[in-house]
This record gives structure tokens, C-alpha cells and sequence, in this order.
């Protein structure tokens, strides 16, 4: 590992000035992504920029139909936040099935969706949803969030400060592991939401996207036998040593109707 | 446990002595040694999977900062320095011995797998090591590859071994009588076909290999850290074929080793450069594999394509069994990569059947990939593997009851000398599998696949009736067999004055208990508690000889040379407690930890008769030793023969291909159990082994590049304890005839019997003839998809 500068900022304002001084910064939340790169040499940044000691990026609220949920919340404080389990209950099951307990008691919600790594669990989540990522410069729709492989809306040192769940009528999220990885081999977050229906897909393509032709089925009567026969096309989805592009759409349907009926 | 000295424990769930050190962090494994003044050891590896090597660029690494020194393969050849060697000679079907292309310490100007070794960097630091290795330039002029065993027979292929190996061939060898099983097979009433791999493994021991070289000018004395499963070996084959060290001068120390599975029985290129650089660096040398590097360059498993065929008479009596088997061996041959698709493998193709004419052909090819060799099972697993599948897949064709026909074809008189080679002891093949029915539940089998299919499911049950010989080896037979060395082991017990008692084992544990075990067959010879006897081994230094742990060996070979040494140590206590108590040598009885004269209440303690032989005032010192330490030497009649029966019952997602173990009941006859804890828990690892070959570890090299492209446990399966189900465990015995405990080995059971029962499973959920492993979801929903 080469070597780098540490830092630790107190507030969100001293971490970007850091931001914007270093050479070739990193900002640094759980780390689970952004160490195992630095370690095989994939990344080799001049300053990482802690972000832990940063008050207030932790919190959970829960009032009225918002979940607001700090960027540094650990995937195990949202998986046991008594708020977000009554709130949300299918978004504290993802964050509890992220990875293992290692990884949730560092991993956290503003990371992964800094990072945007095509299997994450939680960009369906926040698709799914439709929440809005609030940065320390704007709020971003997850809408126009998530752009592509590793790749999201936010400019450089842009932060992540709170995410907002808008609290659904019903909501569930199914996932069907990498037997290696246990990454999603695709996972899919369904939710009946005050502005409709919304089907968001995981670990099948670039980033998380949604899938219209489920949503206007669920819309039109929402159930599992709704979406019967509705394949996302292949020729869209990921091809590696675990699945191919036609397994994968079948996952998408799969998933989508278990995650309706579980809802 | 008051009563210990009384109660024999043998046969006892005595808990570990070894686990209050290793839960609480105080095991010591290579990489805890830190020597002064250690300096850190890279190895620059092939990114290529076969190139020449046309020159090196090394001045800039040279100049970089901490460099200590870099050792290439042209300074293995200016230095002399042979390849490393191949422990047992395999002899062709036109009696020629098999082509053994050199297998250099450090790429000679050739590489021939991605990781191959290229140089060896040291500096004072990892990091300064590794940023010297990022600046060596190799000119490689890169070449096509090969990575599938049928296509390095193929006409054009890429040479691994250019005209050392013509054909990438290392042999064609074969067994049993061919006439016979091709007269039996053009005459049956029906021949059940199938053509499989058995897939590659890579082991993961969760302690990667990792080495610790020093040489002390002051004494002329090499000492070797590894991790290691048999540290006489590994110092024999280093120094005598190798390095040309002498032997008495290398100390080889195995310390606490984090799993082995076989894959830490090799010598490898590795700790080999690093003693012979030790004596010019001049400073102690450390290396621990990272994982990825571990996945590039250690022995990996099993790799067999197989086409085998079955007859059958009408009544399924199996007449025949013929088959051929294209065994990958990788880029060379490793330490015992020979024998294990040949001697371990096809000497096994009997099963637990009386099939009366097997033929078995072996072509071992080499490939552009990491060298295979043992791997827990080595052989035996592929051998089960291929009976068991077609034996299920006979009945299916047969329209029988897969217990039945294995009933109707098992071996039931004893010793039974097989079509090939081996004469199998003592077994009841009927009584695991009736137990394992029963535990099984099979009679509730029915109702269990209606409520899955009312779910939309498929639920199948699989069987496998495996046999294995362990007990590696006995000598004579070996040698006749081509092995290069002995394979015996030895057992000293030194008494000390006070009574207490260390015992020195030339086996290895690295995971398997053997300090516990041990001490049990101690305790129970001696009649001295458990608190009192020590098990020391993995050090040449401290043990007189041995030949270490792998085949399911060390308790039935080298927990017998201990018995053997206990007594010896008997026999010289009589004589000592024969002169304290006046009483003739004859009359003096051993029970329960005193020497009792015979017919008298006359008895004196071990202990005081062990204090006698080191204190000898009153002692026959003109007609015996003082001192009560004894050694001996074991090597077997015959290998053991652990048997048993597997019932595995899988429920499948069919929408998603998701195979879930629903139930797993594995019966075993090992013989008798010292410790039935530990043998369940290896009974345990091994199944999940078993079951992480059949659904889900797949080593993948990629065809055209010849890149490992599961190089990572990102994309590498192992299993997880989430995808096990509780295992349902239980044994019967037949005791060994070949050693006094009657034991016959259980460390490689759950991997052999394992994989086949969860494929027949599958196949029979499926409805399909065959799957190729590992099943993952998306092969399962595939073959779905393929049969609509």
C-alpha cells in the first residue's frame, strides 16, 4: 500500500475545503469499497478524508412521511433502528441482509451510494423508493442520481450529508445472492407509493434502474400475477461467470413477483 | 475428571486440548514468527500463461530503495540448482517411465502458468519488495495456451513442455484387465454410459502458505518456518533432491498450520528459493501468500474428464466397468501430482462392489495452469465421484431402487482382493447403508417431495455408498507401486522422572486434533491422566523422523507407532518393576497404571517406576538402560478401508435454479472411534468441502488467455455455513485388522462421499441423466430450461 495523508474534519464545511486543497483526494465512510481497492492497488489516492468525525451525519429521524437517515448511518443502525422497522420495514430488512455483520457494522448508507456499485443492495432501495440524496450543496432526486457503472450525479467532492425515504403504503425487497460474492445476482425493491408503483432493479446492469413496464402492470392492479410474462430485455443486463443476461431477466421477474407478494 | 487415571478415555468426546489456545488467540502460525532483523520476500509471478522468456531488466529494482537482493531463474540455473522433484514415479502402458519435465525453483526461460514464478525479490520492508518487483522488466514473447486436460491432446495444441513432454503428455497408464472388461461389456444386456469432469478445486486453506527462512553462519544451520503438513518431507525433498543441503544442517518447524487439505504437503518453489537466498541475503527472509496469490499458485485439486460405462445382466449384477480418464496435472508435476489420478484414483474404481472385470485408463496431460495434486480425498474423491454416479444413474436405466441394486452388487466376504490392486480388509457395506435409511428417513421421503411440489418445488434424494483407502501406505506395497519414498511413521514416548509424559509424532496436525487424540490412546495405554501427557510434532529438530499428515493416516499409522512405543516403554517397566518388587518379569502385570505383581496385592505406580529408571540406586543397570524413552517405527500390511453411506436430500427454486440441502445423513464405518467429537467434526468439514465441490467452487481459467478468472473469493464459491444444512452423523464399526486400535482414518470421508450424493440429488430432482458441477443456481436453470 502507498503511502497517503489522514484526515479527520470535524464538520462537513472542513471536509470539503480538504476536499478541494488535496491532490488526489478521497473521502472515506465505512471504507468497505474504497480500502480493499487502495489494498490491491486499484486506487492509490494522496489524502483520505475520514469522515467520521463529523457530528450529526449519523442521525435517524423518522417524522410524519419521511425517513431521513444520516449519510454515516452503519448499514446495522438503519437494519435495527426501531424508527425504520416500523417505518419502512422492507429498507431495515435490505440494510440487514447487506453483506455480513462485518460489513454492516462499517458499511454505510452514504458510501454505497457514493461508490454506486452495480450489485449494491441499497441503490434499489433508494430507487425504489424514490428517495432524495441531500448533499452538502442540493438535493438530488434518486431519479437522477444513479448514472451509470460507478458513476452517480454527484460532481467531485460533492458530499452526501442525509438520504429521505418517503414512507410507502407497502414495500419489499428480494435478492438472490452470488454464491461467491454474496452480492446481489440481481435484487429487486418494489414499492406502492403515493406517486404509484415503483419497481427498481439491482445487480443486473450498470446501476440501478427501473423497470416501466412492471410498474404500469402493478399500477393497473397490484399483484404478483400482474407482471406475468413482463421480461426486462436481456440484451440491457450483465453477462459474468454467475449469470447470464437471460438468467438475469428471469431473476428481474422472478424477484419482482416474490417482492409483491411479500410486500 | 477425577477418575481419568481409572477411566480409559478412550472412545470419550474429550473437548480439544488444543482449542483454549487457538479460541483465544494464542496459536502461533508462521506468520506470528518474527526473527531479528527479518527482511520481507515478493515473488514477482508470471501475468502470462505460457511466454519465453527472452530477458530480464533488473538495475532499476536493484536501485531501489531497500533492495536486498533478486534471485532469478538464471541464477538458479548458473547456481545448479535441480527442479523441484516428483515423489512418485508413474510407469506408462508401454513400461516406460512417465515424462517429467523439469520443474524449476524459478521460471527458466519459460513461463507456464499465470503465477508461474519469475523472481524473488527481498528488501527490508514488504512494501519497498514490492515496489522493486513493479520495476523488474521481463521481455516475454507470449505464446498460446492450453487449460483444459482433452484439449492439450488435441492436434496444434500449445507444448507446455515442448519436446520434454511430446503430446503434453506425462503418461498414458492404465489397470486392470482391458480383455476382460471389453468382452463383459460387448456381451451385457445393458452398458450405462456417462462423460464427465470432475471439476477443479482450488483448497483455500484459510491460512494461506507462508514461510519464514534463516541461516545462521555461526552454526552452518538453516532453520525453515513453513506452513506445512509434514516438515521431515518437506526438508528430505529440499535438501537430498533440491539444494544439495546437508540434512542434519536444515531444521524444518511446522508450527500451529491453519488447515492444509493437502495442499500444504507439497515442496514448493517458494520456501525452496528463499533457504537457498537466506545464506546470501544474510538475514532471516519472511513471506506470507496473500489470496489472491494463493489462488494463482497452490496446488489445486481434482480436474478429470471421464467417460465410464457400467454392465449390467438383466437382473443389475454389475459384469463390467470401463473407463477413461483425461487427468489435468497443470503446468508441472507437483510433489505427489502422479499418483494421485493413477494410484490413488484408479485402485479405488471398485467401489464397495464385486464388479468382477474393471479396466481403468489414465492420460496425464499438462496444462497452462497451476500444477493439481492432492487434495482432501486425492483420488479417491474423483474414483467415488464416477461409481457412485453411475451406479445411481444404472439404477435409473435398470428401473431399480438405487439401494437395491447397490445391495445386490456389494462386497460381503472379507478380505476381498479387487480387480484392481487393492485386497480391502473388513467392512458391512449393508450395515451404513441400512443405518443411514433409517436416519435418513427415507420411508418419510414421499410425503416430504409432495409438500415441496405443493410449493412448486422439486425435491430429489440422492445416494452414495463410498469406500477410501487410507492409512498411507504400507512401504513395500508402495514402492512396488513407483513411490519414492517410505511411508511408515514413528511415535517416541519419553517418560520423564517425574512421570509425566511427551510424546513426539512425526504426523502433523493442522487442524485435526491430534494433540487430543493422541493423548487418549496415551492415557489409555499408560494409564497416565490426560493433564499429564504432552503430543509434540512439526519440528525435525524435536521428532526422530517422520512422514506426516495427509490420507486419513495419522492415527492409524502414526497413532500405532505411538501404541508401539508405549509398549516398548511397558515392557521396560516391568523389567524395572520386576527388580524393585523381587518378583520375575513374567509375573509382573500392567493394568491401569501400575505394575502389579500377578496373584499378589504387590503393585508399584508408573510414576515411581519411571523415577526409578532416571534415578537408577536400586536398578539392574548391568542388564538394562536407565532411562524410559522409547521410539518405534510403524509401516502397515495394508491400507485402511473407511466406508459408508450419504443420503442427501435437495429441495430446487425451479424458477430460479436455487438447489437448497434440505438434508444430509452420513453414516461411517471407521473402524473404532477414539474421539467421536472430533471425528464428527471432521465428518462435518468434510461434507461441506464435499458439498462446496458439488454446488458451488468452480475454478475457472479462461480459455483463451489462460487467466485464472476466479482469483478471488468474489468470484471463487466457497461454501458458507448458510448453505449447510445441519448434518445428520453417525457411525458403525467394523474394526481395522491392520493396526492394533483397529482404526481406519476419517479425515477425508465427508469430502469423498459427499459431492456425488448431492448430484444424484439433483439429477433426480431434475429429472435430467447428469448436471456438470458445481450446480449453481444459474447451471441448474439452465439445464431447466435445456429439458422444457
Amino acid at each position: 500500500m502507498t503511502q497517503f495523508n489522514y484526515h479527520s474534519p470535524a464538520n462537513s464545511g472542513d471536509a470539503a475545503r480538504l476536499f478541494k486543497t488535496s491532490g488526489d483526494p478521497k473521502y472515506v465512510a465505512g471504507g468497505q469499497s474504497l480500502l480493499p481497492t487502495i489494498r490491491l492497488g486499484l486506487a492509490d489516492p494522496s489524502d483520505l478524508i475520514d469522515l467520521h468525525g463529523i457530528a450529526d451525519l449519523s442521525s435517524i429521524k423518522a417524522s410524519g412521511n419521511l425517513v431521513s437517515i444520516g449519510a454515516m448511518s452503519t448499514h446495522a443502525d438503519v437494519a435495527e433502528s426501531a424508527e425504520v422497522q416500523r417505518a419502512i420495514p422492507a429498507l431495515a430488512y435490505l440494510a440487514g441482509h447487506i453483506g455480513d455483520r462485518q460489513v454492516r457494522n462499517r458499511g454505510t448508507i452514504g458510501g454505497s451510494l457514493a461508490n454506486s456499485d452495480p450489485a449494491a443492495c441499497y441503490p434499489a432501495g433508494v430507487l425504489g423508493l424514490g428517495a432524495t440524496i441531500n448533499t452538502d450543496r442540493r438535493k438530488i432526486a434518486a431519479d437522477d442520481y444513479f448514472q451509470g457503472l460507478f458513476t452517480t450525479a454527484l460532481e467531485p467532492g460533492e458530499l452526501i450529508t442525509s438520504v429521505d425515504f418517503p414512507v410507502p403504503e407497502k414495500a419489499a425487497y428480494v435478492k438472490l445472492r452470488n454464491p461467491a460474492s454474496h452480492f446481489p445476482l440481481v435484487g429487486v425493491f418494489v414499492a406502492k407509493t403515493a406517486g404509484g408503483v415503483r419497481v427498481a432493479v439491482t445487480g443486473a446492469g450498470a446501476c440501478a434502474f427501473r423497470v416501466k413496464a412492471m410498474e404500469d402492470a402493478l399500477n393497473a392492479g397490484f399483484s404478483a400475477d400482474a407482471l406475468k410474462g413482463i421480461k426486462v430485455d436481456p440484451s440491457e443486463l450483465n453477462r459474468d461467470l454467475h449469470a447470464t443476461p437471460a438468467y438475469r431477466a428471469q431473476l428481474i421477474n422472478v424477484l419482482a413477483r416474490r417482492a409483491v407478494a411479500a410486500a | 475428571m477425577s477418575d481419568m487415571s481409572t477411566q480409559s478415555p478412550l472412545g470419550q468426546a474429550v473437548r480439544r486440548k488444543e482449542d483454549y489456545r487457538f479460541l483465544t488467540g494464542g496459536g502461533r502460525y508462521t506468520d506470528d514468527i518474527r526473527l531479528d532483523n527479518q527482511a520481507y520476500a515478493y515473488f514477482l509471478r508470471s501475468p502470462h500463461a505460457h511466454a519465453r522468456i527472452k530477458g530480464y531488466g533488473l538495475e532499476a529494482a536493484k536501485q531501489s530503495p531497500g533492495v536486498l537482493g533478486i534471485l532469478t531463474g538464471a541464477d538458479i540455473k548458473a547456481a545448479g540448482i535441480g527442479g523441484l522433484p516428483c515423489g512418485w514415479l508413474i510407469t506408462d502402458v508401454n513400461g516406460q517411465p512417465m515424462k517429467e519435465p523439469p520443474h524449476p525453483v524459478l521460471a527458466i526461460d519459460k513461463v507456464r502458468y499465470v503465477g508461474d514464478h519469475v523472481a524473488l525479490v527481498v528488501a527490508d520492508t514488504l512494501a519497498q519488495a514490492k515496489a522493486a518487483a513493479a520495476l523488474i522488466e521481463v521481455d516475454y514473447d507470449v505464446l498460446p495456451a492450453v487449460v483444459k486436460g482433452p484439449d492439450a491432446l488435441k492436434p496444434g495444441a500449445p507444448q507446455v513442455h515442448d519436446d520434454a513432454a511430446p503430446n503434453n503428455t506425462s503418461y498414458v497408464w492404465q489397470i486392470g484387465d482391458k480383455a476382460a472388461a471389453d468382452a463383459a461389456i460387448a456381451k451385457a444386456h445393458h452398458v450405462t454410459r456417462l462423460e464427465f469432469d470432475n471439476n477443479r478445486l482450488v483448497p483455500n486453506a484459510i491460512e494461506p502458505r507462508a514461510a519464514v527462512a534463516h541461516y545462521d553462519r555461526a552454526n552452518d544451520q538453516y532453520t525453515l518456518y513453513v506452513s506445512n503438513q509434514n516438515p521431515h518431507v518437506e526438508r528430505l525433498l529440499m535438501t537430498a533432491f533440491v539444494l544439495g543441503l546437508p540434512e542434519h544442517k536444515v531444521r524444518v518447524i511446522a508450527p500451529d498450520v491453519g488447515g492444509g487439505f493437502g495442499s500444504k504437503i507439497y515442496l514448493y518453489a517458494e520456501e525452496t528459493a528463499m533457504v537457498f537466498f537466506s545464506k546470501q541475503i544474510g538475514r532471516p527472509i519472511k513471506w506470507t501468500c496473500e489470496r489472491t496469490e494463493e489462488f494463482l499458485s497452490v496446488a489445486h485439486g481434482r480436474d478429470h474428464h471421464s467417460v465410464a460405462e457400467l454392465a449390467m445382466d438383466k437382473e443389475g449384477n454389475f459384469l463390467a466397468l470401463r473407463v477413461k480418464t483425461n487427468a489435468n496435472l497443470g503446468a508441472y508435476l507437483s510433489t505427489f501430482g502422479s499418483c494421485v489420478p493413477t494410484i490413488l484414483y484408479a485402485t479405488l474404481l471398485a467401489g464397495q462392489y464385486k464388479t468382477p472385470a474393471i479396466h481403468a485408463e489414465v492420460t496425464a496431460v499438462f496444462t497452462n495452469t497451476a500444477p493439481v495434486d492432492a487434495y482432501r480425498g486425492a483420488g479417491r474423491p474423483e474414483a467415488t465421484y464416477l461409481v457412485e454416479r453411475i451406479v445411481e444413474t444404472a439404477a435409473r436405466d435398470m428401473k431399480m431402487d438405487p439401494t437395491e441394486i447397490r445391495r445386490r452388487n456389494f462386497i460381503t466376504q472379507f478380505p476381498y482382493q479387487t480387480p484392481v490392486a487393492l485386497q480391502y480388509d473388513t467392512g458391512n457395506y449393508a450395515a451404513s447403508l441400512d443405518k443411514c435409511l433409517k436416519m435418513a428417513d427415507v420411508e418419510g421421503y414421499p410425503a416430504r417431495k409432495q409438500a415441496s411440489e405443493a410449493k412448486g418445488m422439486k425435491r430429489g434424494i440422492g445416494y452414495s455408498c463410498y469406500i477410501e483407502a487410507c492409512g498411507i501406505a504400507p512401504s513395500r506395497v508402495a514402492g512396488a507401486l513407483g513411490a519414492r519414498a517410505g511411508l511408515f511413521e514413528v511415535g517416541q514416548i519419553r517418560v520423564h522422572p517425574t512421570g509425566k509424559i511427551s510424546v513426539f509424532t512425526g504426523t502433523h496436525s493442522h487442524g485435526q486434533g491430534h494433540e487430543t487424540t493422541f493423548a487418549q490412546v496415551v492415557s489409555d495405554r499408560l494409564g497416565v491422566p490426560m493433564a499429564d501427557i504432552e503430543v509434540v510434532h512439526g519440528d525435525t529438530d524435536r521428532i526422530p523422523f517422520g512422514m506426516g499428515t495427509y490420507g486419513s493416516r495419522s492415527l492409524a499409522v502414526g497413532g500405532t507407532a505411538i501404541v508401539k512405543a508405549t509398549e516398548k516403554i511397558v515392557a521396560k517397566g516391568k523389567k524395572i518393576a520386576a527388580h524393585l518388587m523381587e518378583a520375575a518379569e513374567s509375573d509382573i502385570e500392567f493394568k491401569d497404571g501400575k505394575f502389579a505383581v500377578a496373584g499378589t496385592d504387590k503393585s508399584l505406580p508408573f510414576a515411581q517406576v519411571a523415577l526409578t529408571a532416571y534415578v537408577p540406586h536400586n536398578y539392574p543397570l548391568e542388564t538394562l538402560e536407565p532411562g524410559l524413552d522409547e521410539t518405534a517405527f510403524f509401516d502397515p500390511a495394508n491400507f485402511t478401508f473407511p466406508a459408508g453411506c450419504y443420503v442427501c436430500e435437495v429441495e430446487i427454486d425451479p424458477e430460479t435454479g436455487h438447489t437448497r440441502i434440505d438434508r444430509f445423513t452420513a453414516v461411517d464405518d471407521f473402524g473404532n472411534v477414539v474421539n467421536p467429537m472430533i471425528v464428527e467434526g471432521q465428518v462435518h468439514g468434510g461434507i461441506a468441502q464435499g458439498i462446496g465441490q458439488a454446488l458451488l467452487e468452480a475454478c475457472i481459467y479462461d480459455k483463451e488467455s489462460g487467466q485464472l478468472l476466479t482469483a478471488s473469493f468474489m468470484d471463487y464459491a466457497m461454501p458458507h455455513a448458510s448453505d449447510l444444512p445441519t448434518f445428520q452423523v453417525g457411525t458403525t464399526c467394523t474394526p481395522c485388522t491392520v493396526n492394533p486400535l483397529g482404526v481406519k482414518g476419517c479425515g477425508e470421508a465427508g469430502a469423498i462421499g459427499s459431492p456425488p450424493a448431492v448430484i444424484n440429488a439433483i439429477t433426480d430432482a431434475l429429472g435430467v441423466r447428469d448436471i456438470a458441477m458445481p450446480a449453481t443456481p444459474l447451471r441448474v436453470w439452465e439445464t431447466l430450461q435445456a429439458n422444457q
